[in-house]
């Protein structure tokens, strides 16, 4: 007992050291901490000017456009007193006289703010035909008034049509499921499902499907040629292989304009595609090689196929010549050992290069643009064409959203399955 | 390395087959791209083989006629402007980015590298649109915001490579020695990574000089770039002052982007 005297008197003491040693290892962390933290903060102020002008540039203005996607206000804005009367309808027959009594009222606000025509184009991508009708109503409503002004507006058969009502309803909306589905080929019946649109009315889907065969195609023709190019470029000696990639790299360095410019050159009836086939008797006509698919499809193979090429090489060149040689040396046929050895390990590789070369073929512009035909536009030169010829923001932006998507999720799956370093740019 | 010391007679066929067929590979790549070369120097009106003759008229159309050398003047206005902000901003970033601890390293870098995977359409679309609201379209500001989102990627990655061989010790020697950050950044860390820096400069400009899309959307008429009146001449009427243009602008890249890729081995190597 005696001798756990001292110890129990020393405890305090004790307790009192290793408190105060815990302090400063405390005060020690904490500046450690506070250290780090600056150096965070350091970090983050030295990529804050360029993550702020890439938000400014690049990330509103893609959030602005696909928002133009689902967000519509312009018949909203246009029809208010409507926009009141239709609340009480039930969507069945026609609305009551009140509705086309403030339609008559509005039309005529219109035609006095000059919004008459932006409201007639915007009614004309939900209903076809209703730019004609809507102007016409707004010309018999000129000096109509009251009951006049309301027999105007009945006179003309399309208000009283079953499709128009219920047109307006959904465009008073301005949060809208419409453009979107438009660009699927879908939209509402009358019943709230989603049904296709009519064939002849149904454009969009088979121009995703063209983009899709196109961009396919060029993949499968990159890979062709790309593959075995790789497999010699990684196997010859090493000044031979410089020679060689700089051939791969020099159109690669080559804008695509240029390239673009290069083929329409190549592949008039009198260029030299068509010398060389007449040369060697494929044909014996000179054939329309400009403005057709075929055309598309060898530009853009000629364009994408160091896309494909190097990220393959990359991995070739990793894999020892040994390991084909342990494998004939064990009895395996050269083909087996291809398909076994040689295969499983450059696989990453192809699917890198292979998904690259279909990503970017999904955005192609410039070249379908200079070289497709009419019926060879792919889904970005339909972006383009509403955007500069039919003035319509939210179809293109419907567009957009859709091959976004796309785009977004097969990028998604490149990043995750193989990883962004085989994305080799430079 | 190709064939075996005893090779059979299917492996030298195999092989024959792939030296055939590399071949005719590397005569597709390489064609096309050299033929608009010997036809701008045509002194006839077409493209057709053989030449008439040999001339330079057509480059005297595209650096004597008033219409091309504005589009060459505004092309370069636009490449310095973009190469110059891509390159600082790049830079920061790159350095910012290969400190470990970055915080969301790995949610920031494939949003750096987005505008090289967003369509080009949908990037020109959108700037159009905002551009127009906040009153940047039709402007060298507007144009050069946008390049610098596609080009500002190829800096952060170059300048990301030649940092992964930088020493980060030299910089806390450099502190300790009683240097400024400003100072042992300028004295220390820039020189070593130069190399890096100036390639992707080299990239920056060349991703700016060549781009036709964003400047389709946003250039009012006068301020067409050089790619952008090719552009207009391939749709309109085809004239070999473009396979000079062309010429032109290929020449260019390619020296560019030449010594940006001996630049970029010369700063991966030099470190480490």
């Amino acid at each position: 007992m005696s001798a756990l005297q001292p110890s129990e008197l020393d405890r305090p003491t004790l307790a009192r050291d290793r408190s105060a040693a815990d302090a400063d290892l405390k005060s020690v962390s904490a500046a450690l901490r506070r250290a780090e933290f600056g150096d965070r903060m350091r970090s983050l102020l030295l990529a804050a000017p360029l993550l702020v002008l890439l938000a400014l540039s690049f990330g509103i203005p893609i959030v602005l456009l696909l928002s133009r996607a689902v967000y519509d206000p312009t018949i909203a804005d246009a029809l208010p007193k409507t926009t009141v009367a239709l609340a009480g309808w039930n969507g069945q027959g026609l609305p009551g006289d009140d509705a086309f009594a403030a339609l008559a009222a509005d039309l005529k606000d219109n035609q006095a703010k000059g919004t008459a025509y932006e409201l007639a184009k915007s009614l004309n991508a939900r209903l076809p035909g209703a730019r004609s009708q809507l102007l016409k109503t707004v010309r018999k409503l000129e000096n109509a008034d009251g009951q006049a002004a309301l027999d105007a507006v009945k006179s003309v058969p399309f208000w009283s049509a079953p499709t128009t009502w219920p047109a307006i309803r959904s465009g008073t909306n301005s949060l809208t499921s419409f453009y979107l589905l438009s660009a699927l080929d879908l939209r509402w019946n009358a019943d709230g499902g989603v049904e296709r649109v009519p064939p002849e009315q149904a454009i969009f889907i088979q121009v995703f499907l063209r983009t899709f065969f196109v961009a396919a195609s060029v993949t499968l023709a990159t890979l062709i040629l790309a593959f075995p190019l790789a497999y010699l470029i990684a196997n010859v000696p090493k000044g031979l292989a410089a020679i060689l990639i700089v051939a791969v790299l020099l159109p690669f360095w080559t804008s695509i304009l240029v390239r673009t410019a290069a083929w329409t050159v190549l592949l008039q009836k009198f260029g030299l595609v068509n010398d060389f086939l007449l040369l060697i008797g494929v044909t014996s006509d000179r054939l329309d090689l400009m403005y057709s698919r075929i055309g598309l499809i060898i530009a853009m193979t000629h364009i994408q196929l160091p896309f494909t090429l190097l990220p393959i090489y990359s991995v070739m060149r990793t894999i020892p010549p040994s390991q084909m040689k342990a494998a004939y040396s064990l009895g395996a046929r050269p083909f087996t050992a291809f398909r076994r050895i040689y295969i499983p390990q450059v696989f990453p590789g192809v699917m890198a290069g292979c998904m690259l070369t279909f990503i970017l073929c999904l955005g192609y512009y410039i070249t379908p643009a200079l070289i497709g035909g009419a019926s060879d536009q792919l889904i970005s030169n339909f972006i383009a064409n509403y955007v500069n010829v039919e003035l319509n923001w939210e179809m293109a932006a419907a567009l957009s959203f859709i091959l976004l998507v796309f785009t977004l999720a097969l990028f998604g799956i490149f990043a995750r399955v193989l990883g962004l370093d085989r994305l080799k740019l430079v | 390395m190709l064939l075996s010391p005893y090779p059979t007679t299917g492996e030298r066929i195999r092989i024959t087959l792939l030296w055939i067929w590399c071949g005719l590979v590397i005569l597709f790549l390489l064609v096309p791209i050299l033929i608009p070369v010997p036809l701008s120097f045509n002194s006839g009106a077409f493209f057709i083989f053989p030449l008439e003759g040999l001339s330079t008229r057509w480059y005297e159309v595209v650096l004597g006629t008033q219409r091309w050398q504005s589009a060459i003047g505004n092309s370069l206005i636009v490449a310095f402007g973009t190469t110059l902000i891509a390159t600082t901003l790049g830079t920061l970033t790159a350095i910012a980015l290969s400190d470990e601890k970055f915080p969301g390293r790995r949610i920031i870098m494939p949003l750096l590298l987005s505008p090289l995977i967003v369509p080009v359409v949908i990037t020109a679309v959108g700037s159009y649109l905002f551009y127009a609201r906040v009153g940047l379209a039709s402007t060298y500001a507007g144009i050069i915001l946008a390049h610098t989102a596609l080009a500002s990627p190829f800096v952060v990655v170059t300048v990301g490579a030649s940092l992964t061989g930088f020493d980060r010790n030299l910089m806390r020697a450099a502190a300790i020695s009683g240097a400024r950050p400003l100072t042992s950044f300028f004295r220390v860390m820039l020189p070593l990574i130069l190399p890096g820096v100036l390639s992707g400069a080299a990239f920056a400009f060349v991703t700016s000089f060549d781009e036709v899309v964003v400047v389709q959307f946003l250039a009012s008429a006068g301020q067409r770039t050089m790619p952008l009146e090719m552009f207009i001449g391939l749709r309109e009427k085809l004239s070999p002052a473009i396979t000079a243009a062309a010429t032109l602008m290929m020449g260019l890249s390619i020296l560019l982007l030449l010594v940006a890729n001996l630049l970029a081995r010369r700063g991966r190597k030099a470190p480490a």
